[in-house]
This record gives C-alpha cells, structure tokens and sequence, in this order.
C-alpha cells in the first residue's frame, strides 16, 4: 500500500498535472496581486515624476507634497511637434517618453514644462536615452535665456551600483547647474562630459566625469544634446526669449 | 490540525522543541555567522539600517511562508521536481512582497531593487526549505522559517548599525552624532572636535570585514561552537 502512493507521486502523469496545476494556481494570485496593486504603484509613480520635475527648479518636497506643489509651480505643460508648434490633445505629463523615442522624429511628441519660482521662468524638458546596461533618463532645467542650466535629475534601469549609477547622486548632478548648453559661437552643443579633461568653468559646456562610468555618462552627455535640439525651433518662434545666435 | 503529524498535535505549541526553532538561530545556529549562508545580501544592503530591517521583514515573510507552503505540500509534492516547485513556491512570495513593497513603501523598493529579488537565490531559503520544511510540520516549518530569518535579520541590523553610525554618523537617517558642517565652527556634536566620517564603512569589503569580528566575537564567547 505505502510503496503504491510513493509510486503515484513519482509518476509522469502525477509529475505533470501536479506542475500544470501549480502553475496555473501561482500564476492566477501573482496575476490577482499585480492588478489590485496598480493604481497604488501608479500614483507613487505619478507622484514621483512630479516630484523630479520640482527638484530640476530647486524645489525639494517630499512625495505626498509633491502634487500640490507641482500645481503652484508649473505654470504650463506643452507638448510640443518637431516643427516645434504646440500640439493641442496631447497632454505632456501623460507622454511615455520610453515610447516616443522608438517612433520617428517627425512623429514624436515632445513634452515641456514651464514653471514660474518666485517669479523666476524655467523650462523642464524630459530626458531619456541609453546607458551601459539600460535606459537612462530624467529631467533638465534651463534658466528663462534657456542657455543656462538650473537643475538637471538623472535616473537609471540598471546601472552598476557605485558606477554608473552614480548618475542618481546628487554630487554629480550639481555639476551640472550654471552650466552653459550652447557654445560660445551659438551653437547648441549641451553638455558633455569626457574623460580626462576637468571642467575648468561653467562656460566650457562640459563637466567632470565619473571615473568607471564612462558609457553611462557619455549616454547622460548623448541624451542632454539630442533632446534638447528638439526644443530649438520652439524657443527660437518665442519673443520673449533670446536664443543664442538667433 | 489537518497537516499535524500525531506526535506535533501532543506537543505545547511553544514547548521547549518548538522554542529552540526559533532561538537556535539567533546564535548557536546563526545562517550567517555558523553556517556563512546569505552573504551577498547581507554585503549589499547594511549601508543603512532602514534598507536592513526593511530586508529582514521581506526575508521572515518569505522563509516563514514558503517553509509553510512547503511543508503543507511536502507529501503531495513529485521528488523529481521538487526543487522546481520550492523555486516557483519562493520566487512567486518574493515577487509578491516586492508588489506590496512597490505600492506601500516605494521609496525602500526603490532602494532594495534588485536585492528584494535576489531573494530568490539567497541559500538561507532554499537551504531550510530542502533541509527543514520537507521533513517537518507546518507549524515546525513556520517557527523554523520565522527563527532563521530572524537569526539573518539580526545580524543584519547588527551590521548596518555600526556601518550607518561609523560610515555617516547616522541612524535611520537621524544625526546621531552631531551635524557635519563645511567647517569646524559650523558643526556640533563629535564633530564640532574633529571627528570624520568613516568613508571606509559605506563599501562592501567593510560588511565583510564587521560580520568577520561578529564571528569573533560570537566564538571566543560561545563554547559550543569552539571546534575542537
């Protein structure tokens, strides 16, 4: 009898249906966990995304501030086309920039925050490009002559702890503020950051790099003047602002 | 009482055998310090002590309910694919408490990323699901699994204690020491007397290097584990 029902559960057949039925049982709760889940993680997204977009302009805030905060200092959220007119029906905060950039160029949207701090005008433009192992992304600042940077905030998928990942810090992202995207003879260039050459001013459209961190960076470098470009034919049809070599 | 052997049903349920499951492993059978399991993990995320605790917890809510699942199943289960089933049984509870982690405290999921994940293949689990849970009752399996993960915890928060405190002066993030200020005049606390931050305490090797004094430590003072 004991050797019976040892046998039974060392049977294929036994051996399949107990693995179909596992599956099938683990499956349905992790699929049940993940949707009831959602909107929760959803809203810690959302609520993150804004708190990064304020942090660009100097306003730190915790994540459950974040919202009203954003209400009181982005005056405008624009998306915009590549011939940099503004698109109506698209709202920018619910652009997925992951997205976008696998489309064409002509077919992107590009999003664009304006914020007014303490009477001061900032333009926020969304980053996002490719690092060593993943997507890199986050958020850049200029100042209202939209040559000066303000604040930058980078973010990572998956870069090496202690390396590439140091992107995220806030030592390195500070190099970047006061920094200049446009060289001297007006030409938007963005900001590089290449090995062994230390930025010497802030007028110089480059920074000092990471030691180990080289392609993460070169891709933070990438990302700055391939997005930026984008937003040129817009800032060059405003008025009130002065774009260099106009 | 459906899963309970005849012997387990007699038995208090914190008897002196059922009371030892749990303090066995906090230090005559500690999975890091006697049997140098979880390592990895343990180097990775005792930088600061709020990313420990927050592992601990994940750890005993997985090695509590997997040991249980486990033991439940362990006369249903086809030896052929048993360690199969102990993976699905475990990666599934972690991807479990990694949703719960994503939606109720995102920034220490943030933290953790990856390491919540690689709970999967920390050895302590796997070890006392292979060793333990198969053999045993469900409530046995439960106490063992809640005992070891607590023995792991410990040291832990043991080790990121004194990394956090030595490395930046702090606890859960609080200035413990005293604020660090630009220059001497600005700071207080130890500071304020020329005390600097320990950079060596925030890398790796320095969790190595403190849970090899806390084996020391736990030898010269426990005769039990002194070999002869």
């Amino acid at each position: 009898m004991e050797q019976k029902s040892v046998n039974k559960t060392n049977s294929n057949a036994y051996t399949f249906i107990f693995a179909i039925v596992m599956v099938v049982v683990v499956g349905s709760i992790l699929a049940f966990a993940a949707t009831s889940l959602q909107p929760t993680q959803y809203e810690n997204m959302r609520q993150e995304k804004m708190q990064n977009i304020l942090a660009t302009v100097g306003v730190e805030t915790e994540r459950s501030e974040a919202e009203g905060l954003y209400r009181q200092y982005i005056t405008e959220e624009i998306v915009l086309d590549s011939n940099g007119d503004v698109k109506e029906g698209v709202k920018a905060f619910d652009v997925d920039l992951a997205k976008e950039i696998k489309r064409k160029k002509e077919e992107q949207n590009f999003p664009l925050y304006i914020a007014d701090v303490d009477g001061e005008k900032f333009y926020i433009i969304p980053l996002r490009g490719a690092g060593l192992w993943n997507a890199i992304f986050g958020y850049i600042a200029l100042k209202d002559d939209v040559n000066t940077v303000k604040g930058v905030v980078f973010d990572h998928l998956g870069e090496t702890p202690g390396l590439g990942a140091e992107i995220t810090q806030v030592w390195f992202q500070e190099r970047y503020a006061d920094e200049k995207v446009f060289d001297e003879s007006g030409n938007l260039v963005g900001i590089s950051a290449p090995k062994g050459a230390p930025s010497t001013s802030k007028d110089d459209n480059r920074v000092d790099a990471i030691s180990g961190a080289t392609i993460t960076v070169d891709g933070v470098s990438e990302m700055i003047s391939e997005r930026l470009q984008h937003y040129l034919a817009y800032f060059k049809a405003q008025s009130d602002i002065n774009v260099p070599n106009n | 009482m459906l899963f309970l052997s005849n012997n387990e049903e007699r038995e208090h349920f914190l008897s002196k055998k059922n009371r030892k499951l749990l303090t066995d492993p906090l230090d005559d059978n500690n999975p890091i310090t006697v049997q140098v399991l979880g390592i990895c993990s343990a180097l990775a995320i005792t930088v600061q002590l709020e990313p420990a605790v927050v592992m601990a917890i994940a750890v005993t809510a997985v090695m509590a309910f997997s040991n249980m699942i486990i033991s439940m199943l362990r006369n249903m289960i086809p030896s052929r694919i048993r360690i199969i089933v102990q993976l699905v049984v475990v990666a599934s509870l972690v991807a479990l408490v990694d949703q719960v982690l994503r939606a109720y405290a995102y920034d220490v999921s943030k933290q953790l990323s990856v390491f919540i994940g690689l709970i999967i293949t920390n050895c302590i689990v796997m070890g006392r699901l292979e060793a333990f849970a198969l053999g045993n009752g469900v409530y046995k399996s439960f106490l063992d699994g809640i005992g070891n993960a607590a023995g792991y915890g410990l040291i832990l928060i043991i080790v990121a204690f004194f990394r956090e405190l030595l490395g930046s002066g702090k606890l859960f993030g609080y200035e413990i020491l005293g604020h660090k200020g630009a220059t001497l005049a600005e700071s207080s606390g130890l500071y304020a007397w020329g005390y600097e931050n320990n950079g060596l305490m925030l890398l790796s090797p320095m969790a190595l290097i403190v849970v090899g004094i806390l084996i020391w430590v736990q030898r010269s003072r426990n005769r039990k584990l002194i070999e002869a």
